[in-house]
C-alpha cells in the first residue's frame, strides 16, 4: 500500500508523457495536419449564391452552375501571394480538362483582370464576391481555398492554401478518380 | 505631475477592433451583437474572438452578426448560422457533446483523482502517527500535580 502511493506520481508523469508523445508523433511522422481546419461544409450541397462576373467579363457564377459535372471551385484574389503561387497548377489542371470555377474574393476588377491577363485564365466562370458574404457561406477563412464539388453539387473536399503538384497528385487526382468512377 | 500620469493610466483603454461604422444605433441590438461576437472565434487569428480581431474576416462576421440581428433573428439562430458554415471550432466555448466529452470531463476527473490521492495520504499519516496518547493514570496525575505544585508556590 505504502509503496504504491509513492510510485503513483511517477506513473502519472509517465502516462502523461506517453500521451504527449503520441500527440507529437501524430503531427510529425504521423502526418496529421493541424495547420488547417476541417470544413463544416463537407458532404453538404454548395451554398445558394449568385455572383455577378468581374466587371469587364461576361460569365458570373451561381450555385446552379456547379451541378453540371465534377468541378473545382477555387477562391482567389489578385492581392493574395499564395494564389499566384498556385496559379500555374490550376492552369495545368485546366489544360488537362478539369473544370475550374473561380470565386474572386474582394478584388478590384482591374487588378483581377490584369492577374488573369498576365498569368492565364483557367476558369470556366468566375463570380466576383465583392462583399465577402458568399465566401462566408462557403466557410472560407483563408485564401486560396479550393473545393471539390461533385456532379450533384455536393462539396466533397476542401483544400486550404495553395495547390501544388503534390496536392494534385496525392489528393485531388485520387479523389476525382474515385468520385467519377462511381 | 503624478496626478497627470495617474490620470493617463486611468484613461487608457484597450484598443477596440470594432469600427465606429459597424456599431448599430439600436443600443440593445448592439449589446447583443457584442455578446455574440465575444463567443465567436476569429478563424484567422484563432485565439481571438471576432470582437477582438482586426482581421477582415472578423469584420465581415461582425457585420454579418449585426445584419442578422437587425433582421430579427435570435442570438441562438445567429450563432447557429455561423457554426453551420465554420463548424464547432468557431465557438470559443466548445459545446458539450459526445466528441467533446473528454474535454469537459477530464478536468473534473483529474480533480477527483487528486482529492482521493490526498485523502489516502492523510489517512496513511494518521495511521503511522508514532505517539499513541493514553490518558494519565491516577498515580501519574498525582506525581505531576506534586511536581507542578512545588513550582507554583
Amino acid at each position: 500500500m505504502t509503496k504504491r502511493v509513492t510510485f503513483l506520481p511517477l506513473i502519472i508523469v509517465f502516462a502523461v508523457s506517453v500521451l504527449f508523445a503520441i500527440y507529437l508523433w501524430q503531427i510529425g511522422p504521423g502526418g496529421k495536419d493541424i495547420s488547417t481546419l476541417p470544413s463544416a461544409m463537407i458532404d453538404k450541397p454548395v451554398p445558394e449564391f449568385d455572383l455577378a462576373p468581374i466587371e469587364g467579363r461576361k460569365l458570373g457564377l451561381k450555385s446552379g452552375d456547379l451541378k453540371s459535372g465534377l468541378s473545382l471551385v477555387n477562391v482567389w484574389a489578385s492581392w493574395c501571394p499564395p494564389c499566384r503561387v498556385e496559379h500555374p497548377f490550376l492552369m495545368t489542371l485546366a489544360e488537362k480538362g478539369v473544370t475550374i470555377y473561380g470565386i474572386n474574393y474582394r478584388d478590384k476588377p482591374a487588378d483581377a483582370l490584369r492577374f488573369l491577363r498576365n498569368l492565364g485564365d483557367p476558369y470556366k466562370r468566375i463570380g466576383a464576391d465583392t462583399t465577402g458574404r458568399v465566401s462566408i457561406d462557403w466557410g472560407i477563412y483563408g485564401y486560396p481555398e479550393t473545393f471539390l464539388v461533385d456532379e450533384t453539387g455536393r462539396i466533397r473536399y476542401r483544400h486550404v492554401g495553395p495547390i501544388s503538384s503534390e496536392v494534385i497528385e496525392n489528393v485531388f487526382n485520387p479523389l476525382m478518380d474515385k468520385i467519377s468512377k462511381k | 505631475m503624478k496626478k497627470v500620469i495617474f490620470l493617463l493610466f486611468v484613461l487608457v483603454t484597450p484598443a477596440l477592433a470594432i469600427q465606429p461604422d459597424e456599431i448599430l444605433e439600436d443600443k440593445l441590438l448592439e449589446e447583443r451583437a457584442r455578446v455574440i461576437s465575444k463567443e465567436l472565434r476569429c478563424l484567422v487569428c484563432q485565439n481571438q474572438s471576432i470582437d477582438d480581431s482586426d482581421a477582415p474576416l472578423a469584420r465581415d462576421l461582425r457585420v454579418l452578426v449585426r445584419e442578422r440581428l437587425q433582421a430579427g433573428e435570435s442570438d441562438e439562430k445567429v450563432i447557429r448560422f455561423v457554426v453551420d458554415r465554420y463548424g464547432d471550432f468557431v465557438l470559443l466555448r466548445p459545446p458539450i457533446k459526445a466528441s467533446t466529452l473528454a474535454l469537459w470531463i477530464s478536468p473534473i476527473a483529474i480533480l477527483i483523482v487528486g482529492v482521493i490521492l490526498l485523502l489516502m495520504r492523510f489517512r496513511k499519516q494518521e495511521k503511522n502517527m508514532p505517539v499513541k496518547v493514553e490518558p494519565l493514570s491516577s498515580e501519574e496525575t498525582k506525581k505531576l500535580e506534586a511536581a507542578l505544585g512545588k513550582d507554583r508556590r
